[in-house]
C-alpha cells in the first residue's frame, strides 16, 4: 500500500493548506484503487488524501495512469476495485450530490466550436444551476480576459483563448473541487503563466481543492503543495515539491521526475 | 457573487433540460447548412412520391380509391425516421464536437439528457414535416392534417419507436465510439421492410409477419390504410401499438444505461473517437 498519511519534506508555506491531508475531512480520498483495461493495469492499488483547500499535482510519463485516476475520481471510469471519495461523497454512487459542487477542465474534452462563448457558458451555467449567470459570465470574462471574444464563436478563438475559456467553463460554478487535466498544454509560456496565476489567486480566494495532472515541473512546483508522483499505475513518491526534491537530492522537480522515468535509485534508497 | 441553486439530488431538473434545448437550438440557427438539411430531404420525398401516386392513381383504380395512402405513407415515415434522426445527430454533435465528458460531468443525469433529446427531435421533426405536409396540400391536394384525431395516435406511436430507436442507437455509439455512428444513420431502414409502410402485411410470408406484428409501426401504417382505404381507424391497432412502444422504450433505456455503464468500464467517455 503506498497511502501517505503525513508529509516528509518541507512545512508548507503560509496561507497554504498542509501539504498531505492530517487525517481531518478531505477532499479526495482514495483506497486501494485499481484499473484494469483488459490485460493492462492501468492503476494499480493507489491510495491517498487530499486535504481541503491544497493544490495537488499529480506527476508522471504518458500511461502513468494519472489521466485514468482523475476520470476515476470524476467518476467517468469505474474502478475494477478500490473506492473513492469525493467531499465526503461514495464515487460513483453518490456523484450526483456532489457534481455541482466541481468541475474539471480536460484535453481530451472541447467546448462546442459553432456556440459562442457566451453561448457555451450560458449553458453550463445552467446546467450548474448558478443563480446571476449574467453577472457571473461577465465576472469570469473579465478576470480570464475574454470579454472582447464574448460574442465570437469558439471554433474561431486561438489554442490561447479556448484554453481560457474552457477554464471558464470549469469555473462557472465556483466549484469546491477543481480536476484539471493539463491545464497550460499547448500554451505559450506568457498564457500559460497567466493561467497559473488565475489558479492560485480561486484557490486563494475560495478555498477551493485543486488537483491538477501535468506534464509541465515548473508548473508543479509552483503551483502545488503536494506532488504524487505515478509511473506504471503506482504511486512512485509523494510529497511536497521541496520534499521530494530534497530526498532526491535534486535542484528541480524535472530532474526528479527524469530520475524516476529512467529508474534512478533514489538518495534515501538502502 | 454567484449562488448556486440547489436541486434534490436526485430530482430531475427542468432548468438542465432547457438548458440542453438551448445548446442544440443555438446549434441549429447558427448553420443555415443544417436547417437546410431538415427540410431538403423531406422535401424531395414528398414531390418524388407525389407525382408517382399521381401517375399510378391514374393508371390503377385501386390507388384512384385510395387515394393519398402513398403520400400519407411518406409523410408518416418520415415522421419515423427524421424523429429518430433527430433524436440520435443531436447526440452525434456531442461526439463530433468532443463535448459528452463536460456533460457527463455537469449534474446533467441520463434520463435528462434523453429527455432534451426528445424534444430536440420534436423540435426538428416540426422543421423538416411541417413544410413537407403544406407541399402536399399544395402540389398533391392531400390534407394530411384531415386525417384528424387517429393523426395524434399515429403520430405518438411513431415517434415513441423513433426515440426508443434513437436511445439504442445513441448506446451503441456512446460504447463504441464514433466507428458505430453509421448505425445511427441505417438502424431505421432495417425496420422499414418489416413495418409494410408501403404495402398490407398480408403481402409478407406467414412467418414474417409474425416478425412484423413486433414492430409498432406496422401497426401504424395499417392503421393508415385502414383510415384511407376503408374510412375506419382502428383503435385497437393503436392499442397494441402503444402497448410495444412501451416495452420497447422501457428496454432500450435500460440498454443505454447498461451501455453507459460499459463505457465507464471501458473508460471510453472520455475519448468519444472511432
Amino acid at each position: 500500500m503506498q497511502q501517505r498519511e503525513t508529509g516528509q519534506g518541507q512545512a508548507p508555506a503560509a496561507n497554504q493548506a498542509p501539504a498531505v491531508d492530517q487525517g481531518g475531512s478531505a477532499a479526495i480520498e482514495v483506497a486501494h484503487l485499481v484499473k484494469v483495461y483488459k490485460t493492462t493495469r492501468a492503476v494499480d492499488d493507489i491510495s491517498f488524501r487530499i486535504a481541503r483547500g491544497s493544490i495537488t499535482g499529480l506527476l508522471g510519463g504518458n500511461g502513468a495512469g494519472k489521466t485514468t485516476t482523475i476520470a476515476m475520481i470524476m467518476g467517468l471510469v469505474l474502478p475494477t476495485s478500490g473506492s473513492v471519495s469525493v467531499l465526503g461523497a461514495k464515487i460513483p454512487e453518490q456523484r450526483y450530490d456532489v457534481l455541482g459542487r466541481m468541475n474539471f477542465e480536460s484535453p481530451y474534452v472541447d467546448m462546442p466550436m459553432r456556440l459562442t462563448v457566451r453561448q457555451n457558458l450560458t449553458i453550463f451555467g445552467r446546467l450548474y444551476a448558478v443563480k446571476h449567470l449574467r453577472e457571473r459570465i461577465d465576472q469570469l470574462a473579465a478576470d480570464l480576459d475574454l470579454t472582447e471574444f464574448l460574442d465570437r464563436s469558439n471554433g474561431k478563438l486561438s489554442a490561447g483563448q479556448k484554453t481560457r475559456v474552457a477554464l471558464a467553463k470549469a469555473l462557472i460554478n465556483e466549484p469546491d473541487l477543481l480536476l484539471l487535466d493539463e491545464p497550460t498544454a499547448s500554451l505559450d509560456p506568457d498564457t500559460a503563466d497567466w493561467v497559473r496565476q488565475h489558479l492560485e489567486t480561486y484557490r486563494k480566494t475560495h478555498n477551493a481543492t485543486i488537483l491538477l495532472a501535468s506534464h509541465n515541473m515548473l508548473e508543479v512546483e509552483r503551483l502545488c503543495d503536494r506532488v504524487i508522483i505515478m509511473k506504471r499505475g503506482k504511486i512512485e513518491d509523494d510529497d511536497s515539491p521541496e520534499g521530494i526534491m530534497a530526498r532526491y537530492n535534486r535542484d528541480t522537480l524535472e530532474e526528479v521526475f527524469l530520475d524516476v522515468a529512467r529508474g534512478r535509485v533514489r538518495e534515501d534508497t538502502p | 457573487m454567484s449562488e448556486i441553486v440547489s436541486h434534490p439530488p436526485r430530482a430531475v431538473s427542468l432548468q438542465r433540460i432547457n438548458a440542453m434545448v438551448l445548446r442544440y437550438w443555438y446549434l441549429l440557427i447558427s448553420s443555415w447548412p443544417r436547417l437546410l438539411e431538415l427540410i431538403y430531404w423531406p422535401a424531395l420525398q414528398i414531390v418524388t412520391w407525389g407525382f408517382l401516386q399521381n401517375y399510378i392513381s391514374q393508371a390503377s383504380g385501386f390507388f384512384a380509391k385510395a387515394g393519398g395512402t402513398l403520400i400519407g405513407a411518406v409523410i408518416l415515415w418520415d415522421i419515423l425516421f427524421r424523429g429518430q434522426l433527430g433524436f440520435s445527430i443531436s447526440f452525434l454533435e456531442e461526439m463530433w464536437a468532443r463535448n459528452l465528458g463536460n456533460l457527463m460531468m455537469s449534474p446533467l443525469k441520463p434520463i435528462e439528457f434523453l429527455l432534451s433529446l426528445m424534444i430536440m427531435s420534436l423540435i426538428r421533426l416540426a422543421i423538416g414535416v411541417i413544410p413537407m405536409t403544406l407541399l402536399a396540400l399544395f402540389f398533391f391536394g392531400f390534407n394530411f392534417y384531415a386525417i384528424g384525431l387517429p393523426l395524434i395516435a399515429f403520430f405518438c406511436n411513431l415517434i415513441f419507436t423513433s426515440w426508443s430507436v434513437g436511445v439504442f442507437a445513441s448506446g451503441l455509439v456512446l460504447r463504441n465510439g464514433l466507428g458505430a455512428e453509421s448505425i445511427v444513420w441505417t438502424l431505421m431502414f432495417a425496420v422499414m421492410p418489416l413495418a409494410c409502410i408501403y404495402y398490407p402485411v398480408e403481402v409478407l410470408p406467414a412467418w414474417l409477419q409474425y416478425v412484423a406484428w413486433t414492430l409498432p409501426p406496422t401497426y401504424v401504417f395499417e392503421g393508415m390504410r385502414s383510415l384511407l382505404i376503408d374510412q375506419v381507424f382502428r383503435a385497437d391497432l393503436m392499442v397494441w401499438a402503444l402497448v410495444i412502444n412501451a416495452i420497447l422504450f422501457a428496454a432500450s433505456f435500460a440498454v443505454f444505461l447498461a451501455l453507459l455503464q460499459s463505457a465507464k468500464r471501458n473508460g471510453s467517455l472520455l475519448g468519444g473517437g472511432e
